[in-house]
Parts: structure tokens; C-alpha cells; sequence
């Protein structure tokens, strides 16, 4: 799933910066997204992810730097762009009583290029059964997979998703990500923002950091986690009691802890585990459980800015 | 193909006011209901007496101009509202042109006013015996072009009101008060110097001169100067509006 390097940009913002009267909202943003790759922006709120996107969708203007979308400069070819482009964005609502169905129908007017079929659109994203409904009378998750499905009306070539999942139960939450994951089948590029570690996770093929309105970061979920966290730990029981020495003794490992029949074993790098399983072998270890910890990208996170992205 | 989405977003809106029934009555009752009330004090007179003071009211022409008024303000309301839900920001990000949003609304308040005045027009034919007799084609185009000089003033009130729940008073009180020096009740020769040049400032003045007017058989070219003041008022209240205008 990972991006060939031979795929070429979709997207490619670089040297871009944004302020608001004093505040600089984003500064020196670099970063290219290529063709077909499920791009993330990750950190908190406030750290410049929405005005970064809102920018590469020709919403705003940026002060410095070059953004260009599609080999179009979402500035001055802003209505070109956004009839090839589907959006999302953050907190939005519609007309409180404007039915599904006609929110389809008015997004379907409003492209010049051929529209995929919205009522195939509303079924494939299971709201076909509210087709009637005002929109006021949608639960939250429904209201996010009708602006999916708005966002795709006009088959478009990128989609920008907008902390698409906030605010929906983790049930709701899978089920769009499983959407998600269905743009990228249909051969569609996707930049999306979340501040959901997991989401980025899950779902992004790269993700760039950003904090303060700068990226401090950016590669595969799994580089950046073997990058800033090597440290791996192995929880382990045993059926008798062993030496934990014989744990000390494997070269990856740093520090053992023992409770009873249980231990935590600490250490570094991939070999680690495989360590622990050779020494397992070699001493004949009857065990009864097993399992590794791996770091997640919130543990990055934290370790990249010293804080935990809800703080 | 933009016309398409236009009319699509017309359309749209014409169908969520009707569905919201408050709104449609606050807008559409108020002004035939005032009329209906002020034909029972005057007896069926289109006319208040004239008083010493000077007071005067032509029931009709003041009636036109609470559609007007309430027309601009329930724009003023609906902008701010789609503004802060984010309605115009998510319309903004299709290649719909952000003038043809903004049309769209003004269209829609057009048809509003036309349809208030359609609705007056049939009522006075019933409460009032003495009859009214006006050329509506002429009087239908005069209360038009008076609202679409306001609503380019409404725009920029819109991007003055901090949030939705500040747009009705805001709006009511940048634009009631024009009419009490717009020469609707009191003839603008009877105000003081310094109010007097405030009047001639204020575009309602020049609404309520050109709808008195034609409602009493003036031609229009006897109002070339009030329509020329109302589309002046049209052009800088638009220039302005484009450099104001908050879409979010």
C-alpha cells in the first residue's frame, strides 16, 4: 500500500505559509502527495491543518510559497480545480431542510464534467432509506456519509477529507474508514486531516506531523514509529518459574521485570522479539502467554513534541 | 451550465423557506396584516387623515416598504445563518461562482417581495371599498428596484453581524430608523436642516419618494433622479460588499 516513488504528485505544496493579522497559522510547509496514496495531516487542533488543506483546495490564499493541484495553482484556476476535486470540510451543515436527495441533485447541477450517479452514490453509502429525509433529521454519521457522497458526485480525481470521523461513535467511525479505504480503491487520490492518531493509522499510506503550523515529520505510519520509537516490549507468562537472566542475556534487551510467572520485557529494535522467542526455545520455556507491544503513532507524537495530542 | 445551478439553487431555497413555516409567516404576514389593520383605524381610507403636526401615511406605499424592509432583514438573517453552519463555505468549494450564492438569495427575496405585494394587492381590493388604483406593472418595478438597492445594503450589514442571533436586531436597527426620516410619515421639506441632509443620504428616502410617486400616477421620468440615487446606492453598496463580505 505504500506510494511508489516512480508515481508521480498529485499534489505538491512547498514553501507555504499562512497568517491570520499577526498569528502565523501555518509556516514553510512542504509536502507532495502522489497519485492514488491516502495522505494524512496529522496533530491537534490548531496546528494549521485545516487552513493547509482549505489552501491546496483554492478556499484561501496563501501568503508564500507555491501550492499546485492536479498542475493547477488552486488560486487562479480555483473553479477549474474544484470541478475535478470533491471536498468535505470540517463542521459544515447544509440547508436544515433540504432533503438527501435534493442535496444530490444540486451538487450534480453545479459540475461541468459528468456526474456519477447519485442515487447509486446514496446507496452505496447506505442512505437510500433517507433519501426523503431534511437533513436536520440525519444523525451524525449519516450527515458525514452524505458529504462523503457529495464529495464524490462529480467522480473526482482528488478528495479532501476534513476530520472526517470527529464526533462519530467508533462504530460509525469504522464504517467510514471503510469508505475511505473504497475511494482509494476507485483509483482516487485522498489528503485527509485528523487529529485521531488511530484514523492516521488505520488508514493513511503517509502521514505528515504538524505542530504549531509547521510539519516536524513526515513519512509511512511504520517508518516514522521504527524512526522516533524503536522501543518494543514483549508481556510474556511462563508455566514454572524461570531465571529472568536468561532474558538480560539477549543483546536488544534493557530492562526485565518480574511478577511471579509473569514478564515485561523492554528493549529495542525488531530483533528484539525475535530474541526473546530463540530464547524461549533454547531454554525449553514452556509458555502460556505471549504478546508484543508495539509503539503507535501517538507515541511519536509524543515524543516528537512532548505532549499527547489531546492535551 | 452555471445558469443550471442557478436556477437549481432557486429553486432549492424557494422550496426550504417554504418548509419552514415561521419564517414564511414573519416575512409574508407582517406587512399585509399591518395593511389589513391600519384599512380597519382609517375606515377604508387609504390615507391618514393629514394632522396639524404634518403626519401622513400612504397605507400602501408604507405597507410596500415593510416588504422591503422585511425582505432585506430576512436576507440579513438567512446569510448569517448559512454563514455561520458553513452552508456557503461548503457551496463556495464546488465550481459554483460565489456571486451566483449570493444571486441566488436576492433572486429568491424578489420573488418573496412580488409575491407579498401580489397578496396585498388582492387584499386591498377587499378591505379597502374605496378601491386602489395604481398601475402594478410600474409600482410592481419601482418596489423591485427599491429592494434590490436595500438588499445590496442588507449584504453588507450581513458582514456586520457577528453571529445569526444578531442578525434581526442588528438589521432592524440599521434599518427602521431610516424610516422615520425617509419621508413616509413626515414630508422631508417639514425635517430640520441637519436631518434633512441626513435624509438625503439614506436610501430609503429615495424608495419612499419614487413608490409615492408612482403609486400616486407620477411618470417615471418625474423619478429619474430617485431611481438614479437607488442604483447609485446599488453600485457602492455592492463594491463595498465585495471587499467585506465574510463567507465564513
Amino acid at each position: 500500500m505504500t506510494a511508489s516513488t516512480t508515481s508521480h504528485p498529485v499534489i505538491q505544496v512547498s514553501g507555504f505559509r499562512k497568517t491570520y493579522g499577526r498569528t502565523v497559522a501555518v509556516d514553510e510547509v512542504s509536502f507532495s502527495v502522489n497519485d492514488g496514496e491516502i495522505f494524512g495531516l496529522i496533530g491537534p487542533n490548531g496546528a494549521g491543518k485545516t487552513t493547509t488543506m482549505e489552501c491546496v483546495e483554492g478556499l484561501r490564499t496563501p501568503d508564500r510559497g507555491t501550492i499546485s493541484v492536479l498542475g493547477l495553482d488552486p488560486f487562479r484556476d480555483v473553479y477549474k480545480l474544484q470541478d475535478r476535486i470533491g471536498v468535505q470540510l470540517q463542521q459544515a451543515q447544509l440547508q436544515k431542510r433540504i432533503k438527501v436527495w435534493e442535496a444530490m441533485h444540486l451538487w450534480a447541477t453545479l459540475y461541468k464534467r459528468k456526474v456519477a450517479d447519485g442515487d447509486r452514490l446514496l446507496e452505496q453509502l447506505g442512505l437510500s432509506e433517507k433519501r426523503n429525509s431534511w437533513f436536520m433529521t440525519l444523525s451524525g454519521g449519516q450527515k458525514q456519509r452524505l458529504f462523503i457522497a457529495m464529495a464524490l458526485i462529480n467522480d473526482p480525481e482528488v478528495v479532501f477529507l476534513d476530520e472526517l470521523t470527529t464526533g462519530l461513535d467508533p462504530q460509525a467511525r469504522r464504517a467510514i474508514w471503510e469508505l475511505v479505504r473504497g475511494i482509494r480503491q476507485r483509483g482516487k487520490t485522498v489528503l485527509l486531516t485528523t487529529h485521531l492518531m488511530e484514523e492516521a493509522e488505520r488508514l493513511c499510506d503517509r502521514v505528515a506531523i504538524i505542530e504549531h503550523g509547521r510539519i516536524i515529520d513526515m513519512d509511512t505510519p511504520e517508518n516514522l514509529v521504527d524512526r522516533h520509537c524503536p522501543e518494543r516490549t514483549v508481556l510474556l507468562a511462563t508455566s514454572a518459574p524461570v531465571d529472568e537472566q536468561c532474558f538480560r542475556a539477549i543483546p536488544q534487551v534493557e530492562d526485565v521485570i518480574r511478577q511471579d510467572l509473569k514478564f515485561t520485557i523492554r528493549g529495542r529494535g525488531d530483533d528484539l522479539v525475535t530474541g526473546v522467542i530463540q530464547c524461549l526455545s533454547e531454554n525449553h520455556i514452556r509458555v502460556t502467554d505471549f504478546r508484543t507491544v508495539l509503539p503507535t503513532l501517538e507515541d511519536v507524537f509524543l515524543k516528537l513534541t512532548g505532549h499527547s495530542i489531546r492535551d | 451550465m452555471m445558469l443550471r445551478g442557478l436556477l437549481e439553487l432557486i429553486w432549492i431555497e424557494v422550496k426550504v423557506f417554504a418548509r419552514e413555516p415561521m419564517g414564511a409567516i414573519g416575512t409574508v404576514l407582517i406587512p399585509v396584516v399591518a395593511f389589513m389593520g391600519l384599512g380597519q383605524f382609517t375606515g377604508g381610507a387609504l390615507e391618514t387623515p393629514r394632522t396639524g403636526g404634518g403626519l401622513h401615511l400612504n397605507l400602501p406605499v408604507f405597507a410596500a416598504v415593510l416588504i422591503s424592509i422585511n425582505t432585506v432583514l430576512s436576507l440579513v438573517t438567512i446569510i448569517s445563518i448559512y454563514r455561520e453552519a458553513g452552508i456557503l463555505k461548503r457551496l463556495r468549494a464546488t465550481p459554483l461562482r460565489s456571486y451566483t450564492i449570493l444571486t441566488a438569495h436576492v433572486i429568491v427575496k424578489l420573488l418573496l417581495t412580488a409575491m407579498t405585494l401580489a397578496i396585498l394587492l388582492l387584499v386591498g381590493k377587499r378591505y379597502y371599498p374605496a378601491g386602489m388604483h395604481v398601475r402594478v406593472i410600474s409600482f410592481t418595478v419601482a418596489l423591485m428596484i427599491s429592494t434590490v438597492s436595500i438588499l445590496s445594503i442588507g449584504f453588507i450589514i450581513a458582514s456586520m453581524v457577528p453571529t445569526a442571533r444578531f442578525a434581526q436586531p442588528i438589521g432592524s436597527a440599521i434599518l427602521y430608523p431610516m424610516l422615520g426620516l425617509s419621508g413616509l410619515f413626515f414630508p422631508i421639506s417639514a425635517l430640520p436642516p441637519t436631518l434633512h441632509s441626513v435624509a438625503s443620504v439614506l436610501p430609503l428616502t429615495y424608495a419612499v419618494s419614487l413608490l409615492n410617486g408612482i403609486w400616486q400616477g407620477d411618470t417615471w421620468s418625474a423619478h429619474f433622479g430617485d431611481v438614479g440615487a437607488l442604483i447609485i446606492v446599488f453600485v457602492i453598496s455592492t463594491a463595498i460588499s465585495t471587499k467585506v463580505f465574510r463567507w465564513e
